[in-house]
């Protein structure tokens, strides 16, 4: 009975669709105030009802409902609580309910929040989103319908795949989906702005902070999934260039380049229609993201000729929405007046830099991932495009891109004065000298020169971000008194942006650290052994059988000692799952904050006695998750800034006068 | 056919049967002379697993890519160097082995591609710029007009 209920809050809940869309978009053409009020009960509903529905899929899951086709493919009855409630979105139907949950929540949260939007503008913004809703509602309905019952229902279920029953990945889909998904806000402003023929810098602050908190999610997402990569896959690397991976990258990078021109729409009214096509590319990557794993096009362009329903359905939603878009944008793109006028040395300039090199970065990962498909498809032939190939496209790009963005903030808008900038960033340039130097010396020559070319990145974002920050309060020049109660004044972007700029610093840190010096050991080894890596020795101790709630797991107990002293004793397993037939690695790690000692265990050998042992020893590799947690903080921080809260603009104007600032 | 990817968890049920850990490199394949094993590595890491979706034979455990990881070791171990084993196993096997494509006729548009977007880019870049250039010695940008400043006074109002 209760999915069924599910089922019909779902089929409600595509024609409150349709109502948030259509009435107010004929009401805001019409200017009749009635037709365009509907669209914020409508979105509150249709919000309320996916809920209903996603409540009801859950439900089954809970309680192991097997007379559900959903249930049956996707748990058991043995399975931890936890994975009974993250195994309903990890599967392809519930995902793509999760995908809704998220879009209507967005859409109820404007509706709920935008009480100082212009009423034509959130009518539209409504209606396009409930268009959005209408499209994925009936992709759900038509082919990924997740209330589906089965007959006879079976005693017990097939199970979740055991790499996916575990807490980082139970919790990383939702981070994911709520950026994909809040890129759609961009997209709707964008589109109700091309309707109204209207962008200004009110239209920006509106759309930044719902483009900041899609970025930040995503940021977090993306983040997660390289997390859990590098301890549950068994050998410590943490970004692949996989294409499924490169479907989440793009509307990053994407986002990202959106983020910081709608910067400069904000305070200088320029790159007004630009802004607008990157808020229509972001969402477009998103919808090619969901296309390109959901349709299992990449498995094999043969598998998806065979059985396309999925993907040409979504292909069509991309389609519309891209090409719909797109062909309003070529039409009253070119009636948007441009706004303020700037040198090309200036803030303005320094944001139009940031987005070609982000922008050619998107389409570097685009090309790579997208044309070998295209090749497979048209029959021209196989090719393989893998990490060394993003590796030495991407990274070239990425260079200029990061030496830009610390010297970017120095510059003052209309016009700046490069000289002068460079000269106040000559802290970070010594510490570029210094951390390559200290690098050198300690890694006797520094290993590949990439790897010098890493660190003095590092050093540069992480240095350039905090000498920006100290620049603007003043640091040293000014009483210390006097400069803490300007960083307490300071605008919360102006953190964010500091705390995100350095955190990139201390990503490529990490980044750089694991792949240029990591060490590893790959043995067979017998209770008592040891073995050497990186100066730490590992004792294999004993090996024990456990038993999980549904698994059977070897256990095996590491000691490791440096020079006589414990350090610490690692637990990797490996274990089976009995339902599945599946065995998974639990890697065992220690971190120290400055590397990471890793420990899995493998098969054991023929004869028995022994187990095939990885040992590995990740230097700095912590840092990247560190520096990618943290970039989500700084969006986070910018999002608390007070002029994106409800009437900030007039009182942060009286406010300013009491505060000696710049104003940012 | 093995390891899932980190965002892999979208294509859940589309992987499904792919799916277990990468514990690729076996112990006795390790080559005794760490100089030798480091560029087999490398080596290994251009090289696409034929049978698997998009994963180096240094990622794979099918034993396909077990059989080219021996192959390559074998060849380092006869003294060839990095390009006569990447050359031996493109003979054999064909372009499409390898990670990093070769500069052909049908890859053109992958390696131009990017250099070609930075171009265009660049020179949409430079005459936006040229455009905008309105600043010159003594003159402000141009100032918010009637109009737009009553809009502008009207939407921050609206704001309370």
């Amino acid at each position: 009975m209760i999915p069924e209920l599910g089922h019909y809050a779902l089929v409600l809940a595509l024609f409150v669709a349709l109502v948030q869309s259509v009435p107010p978009l004929v009401g805001a053409a019409t200017r009749n105030g009635a037709w365009m009020n509907v669209a914020v009960p409508a979105a509150i509903a249709q919000m309320l009802l996916v809920l209903v529905a996603y409540a009801a899929l859950t439900w089954a899951h809970v309680v192991s409902d097997f007379s559900v086709l959903n249930v049956v493919q996707n748990s058991h009855s043995a399975k931890p609580m936890l994975y009974k409630v993250s195994g309903v979105w990890g599967n392809h139907e519930g995902s793509m309910m999760l995908w809704i949950v998220m879009l209507t929540v967005f859409g109820a949260a404007v509706a709920m929040f935008g009480r100082n939007l212009p009423p034509t503008l959130k009518a539209r913004v409504l209606a396009v989103q409930g268009l959005i809703g209408v499209g994925f509602l009936l992709f759900i309905l038509i082919t990924s319908n997740p209330f589906i019952r089965v007959v006879p229902a079976p005693i017990d279920g097939n199970d979740l795949n055991p790499l996916l029953q575990d807490p980082g990945l139970a919790f990383h889909p939702p981070f994911l989906y709520a950026g994909y998904v809040g890129f759609s806000m961009a997209f709707s402003f964008a589109v109700a702005a091309l309707i109204e023929g209207r962008v200004d810098p009110a239209w920006a602050r509106w759309v930044r902070p719902w483009t900041l908190a899609a970025w930040s999610t995503l940021t977090m997402g993306i983040a997660m999934g390289s997390w859990w990569a590098y301890y549950e896959l068994g050998w410590g690397g943490w970004w692949y260039w996989d294409p499924v991976e490169n479907a989440s990258f793009m509307p990053w990078l994407a986002g990202t380049a959106l983020l910081h021109s709608a910067i400069v729409v904000e305070k200088r009214d320029a790159l007004k229609s630009w802004t607008i096509l990157l808020s229509i590319v972001t969402f477009s990557l998103s919808l090619m993201g969901t296309f390109l794993v959901r349709s299992g096009i990449l498995t094999s362009v043969h598998a998806f000729a065979v059985d396309p329903k999925r993907g040409v359905f979504i292909l069509v939603l991309l389609a519309i929405a891209t090409g719909g878009s797109l062909l309003l944008y070529s039409l009253r793109a070119p009636s948007l007046k441009a706004g303020g006028l700037f040198a090309p040395i200036s803030r303005e300039g320094a944001l139009v830099m940031n987005n070609l090199l982000l922008s050619t970065a998107t389409a570097t990962v685009f090309i790579g991932t997208l044309y070998p498909l295209f090749l497979d498809i048209l029959n021209l032939g196989k090719v393989s495009v893998g990490a060394p190939f993003f590796n030495a496209t991407f990274i070239p790009v990425a260079i200029p891109m990061i030496v830009a963005m610390v010297v970017g903030p120095f510059l003052s808008w209309k016009r700046a004065d490069l000289w002068a900038a460079l000269s106040r960033l000559w802290i970070a340039g010594v510490a570029v000298v210094v951390a390559v130097a200290i690098t050198a010396y300690v890694k006797a020559g520094g290993g590949p020169l990439l790897a010098l070319v890493g660190i003095a990145l590092a050093a540069w974002a992480f240095v350039g971000s905090l000498v920006e920050f100290a620049d603007r309060i003043a640091l040293f020049r000014t009483s210390f008194r006097n400069s803490w109660h300007r960083a307490v004044h300071l605008p919360r972007s102006a953190w964010g942006m500091t705390i995100a700029h350095a955190c990139v610093g201390l990503s490529i840190l990490g980044m750089t650290g694991t792949s240029a010096w990591q060490t590893e050991s790959i043995t067979a080894m017998k209770p008592g052994d040891q073995t050497t890596v990186a100066g730490y020795e590992f004792r294999f101790d004993s090996i024990g059988l456990v038993d999980g709630p549904n698994f059977k797991a070897e256990r095996g107990v590491f000691t490791v000692t440096k020079d006589g002293r414990s350090i610490a004793t690692l637990t990797p397993e490996r274990r089976s799952y009995s339902t599945t037939r599946m065995t998974t690695t639990e890697s065992a790690i220690h971190t120290t904050v400055f590397s990471d000692l890793y420990v899995a265990l493998g098969d054991p050998t023929q004869n028995g006695t022994a187990w095939i042992v990885r040992i590995y020893h990740h230097p700095l590799v912590p840092w990247i998750w560190i520096g990618g947690a943290g970039m989500m903080l700084g969006g986070l921080v910018s999002l608390t800034d007070r002029r994106f809260r409800i009437g900030a603009p007039e009182r942060r104007r009286t406010a300013g006068k009491s505060a000696p600032l710049p104003a940012e | 056919m093995t390891r899932i990817l980190p965002a892999a968890l979208l294509a859940l049920s589309l992987t499904l049967p792919a799916l277990t850990p990468a514990l690729a490199v076996q112990p006795e394949e390790v080559l005794p002379d760490p100089a030798l094993e480091s560029r087999a590595r490398a080596i290994s890491q251009e090289l696409r697993c034929l049978v698997c979706q998009n994963q180096s034979i240094d990622d794979s455990n099918a034993p396909l890519a077990r059989d080219l990881r021996v192959l390559v070791r074998d060849r380092l171990q006869a003294g060839d160097s990095d390009a006569k084993v990447m050359e031996y196993v493109t003979d054999r096997y064909g372009d499409y082995v390898l990670l990093r494509p070769p500069f052909k006729a049908t890859t053109l548009v992958l390696w131009i591609g990017p250099f070609a977007v930075l171009l265009l880019g660049a020179i949409g870049t430079f005459l936006f710029l040229r455009g905008r250039r309105g600043v010159t010695a003594g003159t402000d940008t141009a100032p918010l007009s009637a109009d737009e400043r009553r809009r502008l006074d009207a939407l921050l109002r609206k704001d309370d």
